[in-house]
């Protein structure tokens, strides 16, 4: 799977409340509608600004705080092809790839934002195609990748009623 | 070569020889939902074509995130939440009940060796019950409720030994608020932590809550603290079904054994906008607020209401702040009522609002002007995370909070336990 891209750069311990705001998530399950507000806080116009696509790139942390799966659908319903970050809080990670966004745990001190980015899964390497650079992805753990591949865990189950990474 | 607890609680609910690093597929034995992720959990169950929870008696629903209902939208959330629960027969604690980790325990849900899982992060507040508790996403929860199971990466264990006995005054989450300053808000990230030492077995279990409650602001998966006779007294009576606590081997491996001394320990604030951001009090002393909070998951059971009461009796709260307070379950409400602490605080000036998450979460219950400063007793601090991302919130004990409201400031509580 290659994903292009054009970099959007946050800081470390992106915050689950910063991704999606607690006032918004509880009143509804229409993830087009809290996409809206994603990343509110921190750029009130980054819904706005990006393109279908474009990649979150962050350092370490991200996603820490509360376990909203929202953070993560609402990244997705925005448009966002994928997260880059230097490291990942854990409930977030977990519910990235449950969701089916992939995360790309990798060196993103030399992104810079606007960076035209490709990342390859398969080959586990991101191309920075404005600095000509490729940087290494940590390899996934094989049964995320697998449910991963299966679109995330709602249609793994729906393909095997039941946890199956054998 | 030895076990951690974690690796003991894994081994006992995957049938396999569990170590750090193995994936594991693990046996349930509570799952909880809050009204913030349960209704999209049940979106996932109904997607994943779920059609009966696998026992109803193991899963519980709680409404205390925008409990009651502050309007439409959540009102719909909790109906969704309401007939599920109604449908698939199992347990609702609605509106007024509490916080799902005050309720969780209380009821005698988890018990010692469990593994559990909520669609809450602070689920690892049951750590303290010797239970491996952590928190999920709403798919994770439905994959839960439809198996009994999930999948488990064994997490590797760091130690926290905590050496001393905590001064008059120095409450366990000035502790945990100084651990989390130390190591970092990712310090142990994908890590089970354990909390030990006699600074921890010196404490009842309402103080260990506070500390295992925490254990996600420095990225731990769970929070795990030793069984010994209080834990063991705490459960008696609420327990269901039988205790199967573990114990840590002598010759477990650790990622990391840390030392504290916290005899010298002094109150602890986290500034903004991070948890680890700490300081010790006498660095914002002074610091006028505007609202403070006494309550959630963290700090709202009966014996942070009774220090938020020895401090307040028969004082006033300063006449330009606003002092909530949330107890953390009805059980609490009517233990504070019988003991008259409730009266204590209402002639203070506090306002009590409903069992429940409080202003916490920015849904409701006080959610503060620009610009204002406020000091809670709650675990996070991030920007807009009581609803106004142009307020500032600071973190501390329930001592520090009501010796605060009474100054107008942030002031050190000590004074008031000489």
């Amino acid at each position: 799977m290659l994903l292009n891209g054009k970099a959007f750069k946050f800081g470390n311990d992106i915050n689950t409340d910063y991704i999606i705001s607690g006032k918004y998530k509880f009143k509804t399950l229409d993830m087009k509608e809290l996409a809206r507000h994603v990343m509110e806080d921190l750029d009130p116009h980054f819904y706005e600004k990006i393109s279908e696509g474009d990649m979150i790139v962050a350092g370490s942390n991200f996603g820490c705080g509360s376990s909203r799966e929202q953070a993560p659908l609402a990244i997705i319903y925005a448009g966002v092809g994928c997260v880059l970050a230097s490291s990942f809080a854990r409930i977030f990670y977990r519910n990235a790839i449950n969701t089916g966004l992939p995360v790309i745990e990798c060196d993103t001190s030399k992104i810079e934002e606007g960076d035209l980015l490709q990342v390859n899964l398969e080959k586990g390497i991101v191309l920075n195609k404005s600095k000509n650079r490729e940087i290494p992805i940590t390899p996934l753990p094989q049964v995320m990748l697998k449910i991963l591949s299966d679109g995330g865990l709602i249609k793994h189950f729906q393909k095997y009623g039941d946890f199956k990474f054998d | 070569m030895g076990k951690t607890m974690a690796e003991k609680i894994f081994s006992q609910h995957s049938g396999e020889d569990a170590r750090a690093g193995d994936l594991v597929i693990a046996r349930l034995d509570f799952i909880m939902g809050q009204d913030g992720t349960a209704p999209l959990a049940i979106n996932s169950f109904n997607e994943m074509g779920g059609e009966k929870v696998f026992d109803p008696s193991r899963v519980a629903f709680v409404i205390d995130h925008s409990a009651p209902s502050p309007n439409e939208g959540v009102s719909s959330l909790h109906k969704l939440m309401r007939e599920f629960a109604l449908k698939q027969g199992i347990l609702l604690y609605d509106i007024g009940h509490g916080v799902c980790h005050q309720l969780i325990p209380e009821q005698g849900h988890v018990l010692p060796g469990d593994l559990v899982i909520g669609a809450d992060s602070h689920t690892c507040t049951y750590g303290a019950l010797n239970v491996f508790s952590t928190g999920v996403g709403s798919t994770d929860l439905a994959a839960g409720i439809i198996s009994g199971k999930l999948w488990f990466k064994v997490p590797e264990t760091i130690k926290f030994l905590c050496k001393g006995v905590l001064p008059p005054g120095v409450l366990s989450k000035d502790l945990i608020l100084y651990l989390i300053g130390d190591i970092g808000a990712d310090g142990a990230t994908y890590l089970a932590a354990e909390y030990c030492g006699e600074a921890i077995s010196a404490m009842d279990v309402e103080e260990r809550f506070t500390i295992a409650n925490m254990a996600i602001e420095m990225g731990a998966k769970a929070g795990l603290m030793e069984f010994d006779e209080k834990v063991n007294k705490w459960v008696a009576g609420r327990a269901k079904r039988p205790l199967r606590p573990v114990f840590a081997d002598p010759d477990a491996k650790y990622v990391e054994i840390r030392q504290y001394d916290v005899s010298q320990l002094e109150p602890q604030i986290a500034c903004p906008h991070t948890v680890d951001n700490v300081s010790p009090v006498g660095q914002v002393e002074g610091l006028p607020i505007q609202q403070a909070v006494i309550g959630t998951c963290t700090n709202g059971r009966i014996n942070d209401l009774k220090i938020a009461a020895r401090i307040l009796a028969g004082k006033k709260i300063s006449p330009g702040v606003r002092l909530i307070v949330a107890p953390s379950s009805r059980q609490v409400f009517l233990e504070a009522m019988n003991e008259g602490i409730i009266q204590i605080l209402v002639e203070a000036g506090a306002a009590i609002v409903t069992p429940g998450c409080g202003p916490c979460v920015g849904t409701h219950n006080g959610v503060p002007s620009d610009g204002e400063v406020v000091l809670s007793t709650a675990n996070r601090n991030f920007k807009g995370r009581m609803g106004n991302s142009r307020a500032s919130i600071y973190l501390a004990s329930p001592a520090t909070v009501a010796a605060s409201a009474v100054a107008g400031r942030i002031a050190d509580p000590r004074p008031f336990f000489l």
